[in-house]
């Protein structure tokens, strides 16, 4: 928990904050227009990357090539591949001190806030910056603890070993078509081993923003947390905006051993030019547990759905998302918790809110396999409707296979409420201010899970969303 | 000194005409209680003051200080010394009553429009709140000498509060921002007597000279604790009498059926 004084603190830091804004950086190589197997080639050729992901890169292409589209969800119809750069390399290599970073990149960052926060807060800061890790620092502690925070490129590199042990284990390249993309031209996103017995205490931090017209962002990462070790991954985006469609297409996967946890935390404000479509999947083994909070405010379309496969008995599965769709979006996210194995639990809470005729889409699917006997799951979603016009729709799957378990469905629409407003508002509170904190509480026990500097974020936001909402 | 004037005061829902020429008027220093049977149209007198946009004022006008207060929104009333105490303060989940306060008072006294003012935009959000330091203290200060327990601080807003509990956190809502006038709804209703207690210290305390109490209530029980300057029998959305104690304890007495006899619309046909 952080104190009074971090949170004053913190306000000074987001003072600079502001989005929308993009640094001219000229990028040192880039890929043509458009996907082919010479793209995969020179992107392969231009990390220097072993014979065995160069293979899997093209046979990912191919099955990127002969997967459909999906027919449900939200509206792809607007994503021409053609259209995308799928590879750009900033500047080269990979700053370890804050001293080699380039100075125009630094900018664009203290405009993020990064380098007061990290002070404070951050043990260890991965920024990508384009498709290409830049900084990287880790707190020397966890080093000689032999915890792993890299690029993934880097990762790649330094721990071949163990990439290649993990990587497309948890999502395979044919697990839908943009898992299948993301595995043909991935660039960045994070490796973080962390080793048996070993707690990492303090959040992993990764910024990661688009910064070029018509650049898709495809970062790939993997998580291994051995027996009885913890982590916490938080990830957060802001992008600038543009005129033309963007793709953002990651991949994560998360393998949580015997008794181990891991935490991941996203908070996606990409620009509302975006199509952010994302694949998440965690293995929790035995008495393993696995926390996704997920928190969509940007982007134009995101389908995204956090999944936990409890694959030992005890482990537990946990799903909080938040999804605040305004004017032109449309945020179709959930979650996914696969029960495999006895006695597992999971739980999924979401809560979205739509206003100016924003769409948000609850989908889920609780799965209770063979086996899975003395099982657990809870789900409740609950959507707040700011007018007439927004929209919230739920599409809940379930699927038991094992009897002697307990499941549980909630689901709730509302408005804001009359009564609320006027006894906030009789308490001198404005009408904009009074439904901004109606929401504010509505979101109240996710935002509560996050990082200081990032709950502060998020009630700032929505506070943004909500200026001139209420008639 | 302060006045609260209602003059003539009709107001319908739905075409129903509810307050029926309501005239009464409250000072600074003053405790006046408003007493009545349920479904008198006490409470729809209070929500009107306060500004509840459910209801439509047809005829006739409230002032504070001379200044009618009827296009005033809710949050602007507040603004200019009406406080309204509910009967049932509705909860607001996942905002806490220490958050909630600070943007109350911040609004109230003027810190969030200094702040606009000074930086033209209105700068970053949350920025224009009384200092957090300040607030804190005051608030510790106040739930002490009113007998709330400091956890409220970080509770939900009455949610999940008993009727106590919620009752108490008005009296303390009204403490921090300090208003020239309180309407107080039924503050007494469904309170054990040790609730009651509290809730009536309370109000004693805050029943100084700057500051008018407008005491709405079915029972003779509150005024055991708070000792009112006048009492008015409402009946059938007016004001039918006005005097000292003395009325309260005469409707004790002969009860509200003798209300119904002396002034009810029947009795004037009859």
């Amino acid at each position: 928990m952080a104190t009074q004084s971090d949170l004053q603190a913190l306000e000074g830091v987001k003072e600079e904050y502001e989005y929308g804004f993009h640094d001219d950086v000229k990028p040192v190589f880039k890929t043509e227009r458009g996907l082919n197997h010479a793209v995969i080639d020179q992107i392969s050729d231009q990390k220097n990357e072993p014979q065995w992901m160069r293979e899997f890169r093209h046979q990912a292409l191919d099955i990127f090539f002969a997967k459909p589209m999906p027919g449900w969800g939200a509206d792809l119809s607007g994503i021409n591949f053609d259209e995308i750069y799928y590879y750009l390399k900033p500047s080269s290599g990979s700053g370890k001190s804050w001293d080699e970073v380039p100075e125009n990149i630094k900018r664009t960052f203290d405009r993020l806030g990064i380098p007061e926060a990290e002070r404070k807060f951050l043990a260890g800061v991965g920024a990508q910056y384009d498709s290409e890790v830049i900084y990287h620092s880790l707190r020397e502690e966890w080093e000689r603890q032999g915890v792993v925070f890299l690029d993934m490129d880097s990762g790649l590199r330094e721990h071949e070993e163990i990439v290649r042990e993990y990587f497309a284990t948890v999502i395979p390249a044919a697990d839908n078509k943009f898992a299948a993309l993301n595995s043909a031209v991935w660039s960045g996103g994070s490796f973080v081993y962390v080793p048996k017995g070993i707690h990492v205490d303090i959040p992993l931090q990764a910024y990661f923003r688009i910064n070029a017209e018509n650049m898709g962002q495809f970062e790939r990462t993997l998580i291994i947390v051995e027996e009885g070790a913890s982590v916490h991954y938080v990830e957060g985006c802001t992008a600038p905006i543009y005129s033309s469609n963007s793709l953002h297409s990651a991949v994560v996967e998360i393998i949580i051993k015997k008794g181990a946890r891991c935490r991941y935390t996203t908070i996606q404000n990409w620009s509302t030019d975006v199509y952010n479509l994302v694949t998440k999947r965690a293995v929790a083994y035995e008495g393993a547990t696995m926390e996704w909070i997920d928190g969509n405010l940007g982007s134009k379309v995101t389908m995204k759905y956090p999944a936990v496969y409890m694959m030992g008995p005890k482990a537990h599965g946990e799903i909080l998302s938040i999804a605040f769709a305004g004017r032109g979006q449309h945020q179709d996210a959930g979650g996914k918790v696969v029960h495999g194995a006895p006695y597992t639990s999971s739980k999924i809470v979401s809560k979205s809110i739509s206003k100016d005729g924003g769409r948000a889409s609850y989908r889920g699917l609780l799965k209770v396999g063979k086996g899975a006997h003395h099982s657990k799951s809870n789900v409740v979603c609950d959507a707040l409707l700011l007018d007439e016009a927004s929209r919230s729709d739920t599409y809940p799957y379930i699927e038991i296979e094992e009897e002697q378990v307990s499941v549980g469905h909630e689901a709730s629409v509302s408005k804001i409420g009359e009564e609320q407003l006027f006894y906030l508002m009789s308490r001198g509170i404005g009408k904009d201010e009074a439904a901004a904190m109606i929401v504010g509480g509505f979101i109240e026990p996710l935002v509560k899970e996050l990082p200081m500097e990032y709950a502060v974020e998020m009630n700032r936001l929505i506070q943004l969303q909500m200026e001139g909402t209420i008639g | 000194m302060s006045v609260l004037e209602i003059r003539n005061l009709h107001a319908s829902v739905e075409d129903r005409e509810i307050l029926k020429g309501v005239n009464l008027t409250l000072r600074s220093g003053e405790i006046h209680a408003l007493m009545g049977p349920n479904g008198s149209g006490k409470s729809t007198l209070a929500y009107l003051i306060a500004g509840h946009p459910h209801y439509v004022v047809t005829e006739g006008d409230i002032l504070v200080d001379g200044e009618s207060v009827l296009e005033m929104e809710p949050d602007e009333r507040t603004k200019v010394g009406i406080f309204l105490a509910f009967q049932y303060p509705v909860a607001v989940p996942g905002v806490s009553v220490a958050n909630f306060l600070r943007t109350a008072v911040s609004n109230v006294r003027g810190y969030t429009a200094q702040k606009a003012v000074a930086e033209g935009r209105g700068g970053v959000i949350g920025s224009n709140l009384m200092p957090m330091r300040e607030f804190r203290k005051e608030l510790n200060d106040k739930m002490k000498e009113f007998n709330v327990d400091p956890s409220f601080a970080r509770r939900y807003l009455n949610d999940g509060f008993s009727g106590g509990e919620k009752k108490r956190t008005e009296v303390l809502q009204m403490a921090m921002l300090g208003p020239k006038f309180a309407i107080m709804d039924e503050s007494d209703s469904g309170l054990d007597i040790d609730a009651l207690r509290v809730v009536s210290d309370g109000i004693n305390k805050l029943a100084t000279s700057d500051r008018g109490f407008l005491l709405i209530t079915h029972y003779q029980r509150l005024l055991n604790y708070v000792k009112p300057n006048y009492v008015s029998i409402f009946y059938e959305g007016r004001v039918v009498m006005t005097g000292g104690p003395e009325v309260a304890h005469m409707l004790e007495e002969k009860g509200y059926g003798w209300v119904e006899r002396e002034f009810g619309s029947e009795a004037v046909v009859a």
